[in-house]
């Protein structure tokens, strides 16, 4: 901050704003309007866990089965792909603030392929829930909440059969939201690997790359807490 | 705060591989019916991994004071909105459709 009166117009650093006095306090101006942006994604995706408390703590026989019909071991493996591209995301944003351009970019596109991994793996596994519910048979195994849900599976009956589909609404509102905010982030992430490829970081300006990071560790933090939630109900 | 603080790789890969134990944790817990214990449990591991995640891998904890208080007012709401939901719903006698 000291230099800042030394900074004569026309010799700042190319990406300094005029509205601001140094890079660094341009920088801790875009982190600080991140954070606020993700304090209120904690109030968006709070209202979904507000209620999954709520019918939990109501229905917790109907919560449980339906959380041992989902696979633990394919949450498991997708929490570790999920996890390891935040790894790959934080080291491409430290490769950025030591300037190691080639490694930005593929710190990146790894970050991107793991997210890819994990979106696949969610494609999977809603379609094994969803494809029952079409055409004219019997629906066994319809796991999408409405008229052609199946219960049978769950060995639930009565209205315990009717709580399950509060639960899998729930599934695919809280998933659904998250997987929304990962398909936001890879094309985000790709527009920064192209910067990035193009050199338009260095240590002293990067503050794009620690800004998506921020978004894509958020997104981490909400999986972190939908697995167990899902996932893990009971015991096994 | 005007110097850049940048941190080493070797604590993001200490970071990463204690999420990895963590999750085996979580996971590993599930196996044996501790009652209610398990979800102590399962939403302490959460909250531990979401710390690690937001201190190292989101810089807070080499950020700015203005960048806790808005992380902190974030959970403060967030808290009003569960607790007040709570005293609602849990005071009710339930299921309200029973008595209609």
């Amino acid at each position: 901050m000291a230099e800042v009166g030394a900074q004569a117009h026309g010799t700042h650093h190319p990406a300094l704003q005029h509205h601001f006095t140094s890079l660094e306090q341009q920088r801790e101006a875009s982190s600080l309007g991140m954070w606020v942006f993700i304090a209120q994604e904690v109030l968006f995706f709070g209202g979904l866990f507000a209620a999954y408390t709520v019918y939990r703590s109501m229905y917790p026989d109907a919560f449980s089965a339906g959380s041992h019909h989902l696979s633990w071991k394919v949450g498991f493996a997708n929490t570790l792909v999920l996890i390891g591209s935040s790894l790959t995301m934080a080291l491409g944003v430290y490769s950025a603030a030591i300037g190691k351009k080639n490694r930005v970019v593929g710190f990146i596109l790894a970050t991107i392929l793991l997210g890819s991994v994990f979106l696949s793996v969610k494609y999977f596994e809603y379609g094994e829930k969803i494809r029952p519910c079409f055409g004219d048979g019997a629906h066994t195994g319809c796991l999408v909440p409405g008229a052609r849900f199946d219960a049978s599976a769950l060995h639930l009956e009565g209205p315990e059969a009717g709580h399950a589909q509060i639960f899998f609404s729930l599934y695919f509102g809280m998933t659904g939201l998250h997987a929304l905010h990962m398909i936001i982030g890879v094309p985000i992430l790709l527009v920064i690997a192209h910067a990035a490829w193009r050199g338009r970081y260095s240590p002293e300006y990067h503050t794009p790359v620690e800004i998506v990071g921020l978004y894509w560790h958020f997104v981490d933090i909400v999986w972190i807490f939908l697995f167990p939630l899902l996932y893990l109900i009971g015991s096994h | 705060m005007s110097e850049h603080h940048v941190v080493s790789w070797k604590v993001y890969l200490a970071v990463f591989l204690a999420l990895c134990a963590l999750t085996v944790i979580t996971v590993q817990v599930t196996g044996h019916d501790f009652g209610p214990f398990n979800l102590v449990v399962a939403l302490g591991v959460a909250i531990t991994k979401a710390t690690l995640v937001v201190l190292y891998f989101m810089h807070a904890r080499y950020s700015p004071k203005l960048t806790g208080i808005v992380i902190a007012s974030s959970l403060v709401f967030f808290a009003i909105l569960v607790f007040l939901l709570l005293t609602d719903y849990l005071s009710r006698p339930w299921p309200l459709v029973a008595a209609g």
